[in-house]
């Protein structure tokens, strides 16, 4: 950051003092290291992310495969150990089949494991060929089962008889991802309108600040909802995916402008930044070599601290119906399917993204307050 | 000895409020300054706080706007300079030869870039030198201010208040200025301290051929390094003399109260002395019609109440003074055993 060239001299004088030298971003990591909580859940978050990466690859199944022969297929199990009816046993990866029960009171057909039936299931099994994040392309999937059209449902299976498991992982994706995107954007927009309102301050910043106000002053709830209904419906899958990042960011660049202005309105007085000027450097320097770099952290903060939100208003749009529509999937569209008491009655597992959604928040929001403490551990 | 810059009627109102709701207020930081300062010089600027004296340093080296009035600077080379009428890109060249150096060790120094960034950033801004030739200028004018080049890679939190002050002067040094306006620079510093980095600042005028603006509030500072001070109240200036001349025998009675109140180091003359500055300081706002010293002068008359007496030299001297009786007053000194000397 702060450096242009590394000259021998430098070189030696750096080598000399290795200790002392720690940037604002080795602090903050130490800092952030000590914050037990938030150090587990910078864990849980980056797994949560990885799984988004690793979709293709770590769901069994294609998520609109569908089955109407395994119709709410409980979950299966994976096990470890076979054990052979004479006693014997062995190890071996496989999960258990299924076999038919008729229900004699509601004469419904439910589904029970059948411990007689082994599926063997295999790490890195051969797949069809597909393009992991997109871009790479592979054949090889991380676990699954070799028969050819033996059941596999990990986590059970929905209405359409379609694995849970891989959907919920393919709906990590596109939740996780709408969050990110979201801040990406409030971000853009907050850092300039923010900056520009912090730095230059004046008639802009007054009137940048009234229109945070009356946004911020409004129900989020309704707005989203009324924007989100507005959405025409004939949209494709992209269209709506972004149009809901949009609606989100719409709200989210308020608090970021709000935080970017402060550090740059109490930044602007600093003895620092005043021999910067003297120096004669120009307000792009200034702000980028100076300022920038020295609430950088905060940011980071407050943009963590942001994404939980985002990624909560996502599931509710989309759980309401507003928001992302089939065939996307995401942890709202999933937890759509769990919208009656019947259905969890008979198929509780279908509740499992809600379970994913209140780790992921609680985690972020942990996360967020290590990094925000870790920024500015005298602040507030 | 030529002058190097000359300050002409500067005048700086703040602007308070004012916003959509509410009538703005004027504060006059500032009112009708002229002082010259020749080259080779250390001027001193003293006064209580909030009289006006950071906001007169930062009119001058233009880190401020000025409501009225020039500041213009005289380089060797010849020719006036005004800067109060140049645009940014314009005044850049100058911003090599007038220097500032800060009163906040903590604040003046960017913690996120390391030591020899912060004393280089000039260099690279002027486009002056680089690679090898910028890294021997850094490091050794960091020498001379006594930071080791192996310290060179830390960041500023890794150094003393009085360490931070030296890396100040080297970041204000390394353009080879030729005025240097140094803010309260060794008020946040330990007694101790203070007495190295004075010296210090005196060693380097020595050797780089400086002219020093020197502001404090503090006289036994300027006693020890000024050749001439410059008294402010409320935004004026009110007395103008050598330093010698100031202290034997001060002509406003507004300085008369500051020496009073200069702790002496002999215990046996700072007998019967107070410690703090007697009376409180106007608002700023509503200035008082007349000497703006009258409401705390035990001077005054009613003609000070009326008539705001001008800057003027006292019986033809080098020492000037702003009061209706400054060549009548009998004023003490800083040191009131010594019979008070006629500079005539
Ligand atoms: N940016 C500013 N806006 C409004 N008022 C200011 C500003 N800077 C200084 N002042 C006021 O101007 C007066 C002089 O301040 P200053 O020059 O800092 O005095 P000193 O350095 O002698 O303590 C004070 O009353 C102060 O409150
Ligand atoms: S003019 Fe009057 S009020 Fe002002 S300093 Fe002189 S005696 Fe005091
Ligand atoms: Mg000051």
């Amino acid at each position: 950051m702060a450096v242009d060239t590394m000259t021998p001299v430098q070189a030696k004088a750096r080598a000399i003092v290795p200790a002392k030298r720690e940037s604002q971003f080795g602090l903050m990591w130490r800092r952030f290291r000590q914050h037990r909580l938030a150090l587990v859940s910078l864990w849980v978050v980056a797994a949560f992310y990885l799984v988004a990466v690793l979709a293709e690859f770590l769901a069994p199944t294609d998520p609109s495969a569908y089955s109407a022969r395994y119709t709410y297929a409980p979950p299966q199990g994976i096990q470890l150990i076979a054990t052979e009816p004479d006693g014997s046993w062995s190890f071996q990866l496989h999960v258990n089949g299924y076999k038919t029960e008729i229900d004699p009171v509601a004469l419904r057909r439910t589904f029970v494991i059948d411990p007689e039936e082994r599926i063997p299931v295999q790490f890195f099994v051969p797949s069809k060929p597909y393009l992991l994040a997109g871009f790479i392309p592979m054949s090889v999937k991380l676990m699954g089962v070799t028969e050819p059209r033996a059941p596999f449902y990990v986590l059970g299976a929905d209405r359409l008889g379609r694995d849970l498991l891989s959907r919920l992982i393919h709906g990590t994706r596109i939740s996780l991802s709408i969050g990110l995107a979201g801040v990406t954007l409030s971000l853009f927009f907050g850092i300039i309108i923010g900056g520009f309102a912090g730095f230059y301050g004046g008639w802009f910043d007054t009137a940048v600040m009234r229109v945070v106000e009356f946004i911020r002053s409004m129900p989020t709830i309704p707005l989203w909802l009324g924007l989100a209904a507005a959405m025409p419906k004939d949209w494709s899958a992209l269209q709506t995916y972004f149009a809901i990042t949009l609606i989100l960011s719409l709200i989210g660049w308020t608090e970021l402008a709000r935080v970017v202005r402060g550090r740059f309105l109490s930044l602007r007085t600093e003895d620092f930044v005043t021999a910067a000027q003297l120096d004669g450097a120009s307000d792009w320097r200034i702000i980028t070599r100076h300022m920038v770099p020295s609430f950088m952290s905060h940011i980071i903060a407050a943009a963590t601290l942001a994404i939980p939100g985002m990624i909560l208003a996502e599931t509710a749009l989309s759980f309401l119906g507003l928001g992302l529509q089939a065939p996307i999937v995401s942890w709202g569209t999933l937890l759509q399917d769990a919208q009656n008491i019947r259905t969890l009655a008979t198929a509780p597992w279908l509740l499992t993204p809600g379970i994913c959604v209140v780790v992921i928040i609680l985690s972020m929001n942990f996360f967020g307050d290590g990094l925000r403490d870790a920024a500015d551990p005298h602040g507030r | 000895m030529s002058t190097l810059l000359t300050v002409e009627n500067l005048s700086k109102t703040y602007v308070l409020g004012g916003g959509w709701f509410g009538p703005a207020r004027e504060l006059a930081a500032l009112t009708d300054i002229n002082l010259t300062v020749e080259a080779g010089e250390t001027l001193a600027i003293v006064g209580e706080s909030g009289c006006g004296k950071t906001t007169l340093g930062r009119c001058i080296i233009q880190a401020q706007k000025v409501s009225k009035g020039t500041v213009t600077y005289h380089p060797k080379a010849g020719g006036d300079v005004e800067l109060t009428s140049l645009n940014k890109r314009q005044i850049k060249p100058w911003r090599q030869d007038i220097r500032m150096i800060f009163q906040d060790p903590m604040s003046s120094l960017n913690p996120n870039m390391r030591v020899f960034d912060i004393v280089a950033e000039p260099l690279r801004i002027h486009k002056i030198c680089k690679g090898r030739e910028l890294e021997e200028r850094v490091i050794s004018t960091l020498e001379k201010v006594g930071i080791p080049a192996e310290a060179v890679g830390r960041y500023p939190h890794a150094f003393s208040g009085g360490q931070r002050q030296r890396i100040g002067i080297a970041r204000a040094l390394v353009l080879d200025p030729k005025l240097v306006i140094a803010d309260e620079a060794v008020s946040a510093l330990d007694v101790s301290i203070q007495a190295q980095v004075l010296n210090l600042l005196e060693d380097l005028k020595a050797e780089f051929g400086l002219t020093y603006i020197f502001i404090s509030h503090d006289l036994g500072v300027v006693n020890y390094i000024a050749d001439r001070v410059v008294v402010m109240y409320l935004g004026h200036v009110v007395e103008n003399a050598p330093t010698e001349m100031l202290f034997e025998r001060p002509r406003h009675p507004y300085t008369e109260l500051l020496l009073e109140a200069l702790p002496i180091a002999d215990p046996l003359r700072r007998k019967g002395r107070k410690t703090e500055v007697r009376g409180e300081i106007p608002y700023l706002g509503n200035r008082p019609v007349g000497c703006p010293f009258h409401t705390r002068c035990k001077y005054a008359q009613d003609r000070c109440r009326t008539e705001k007496p001008a800057l003027r030299p006292i019986n033809g001297t080098a020492q000037e003074a702003a009061c209706h009786f400054a060549e009548t007053l009998d004023l003490k000194g800083a040191y009131e055993d010594a019979p008070a000397k006629e500079f005539a």
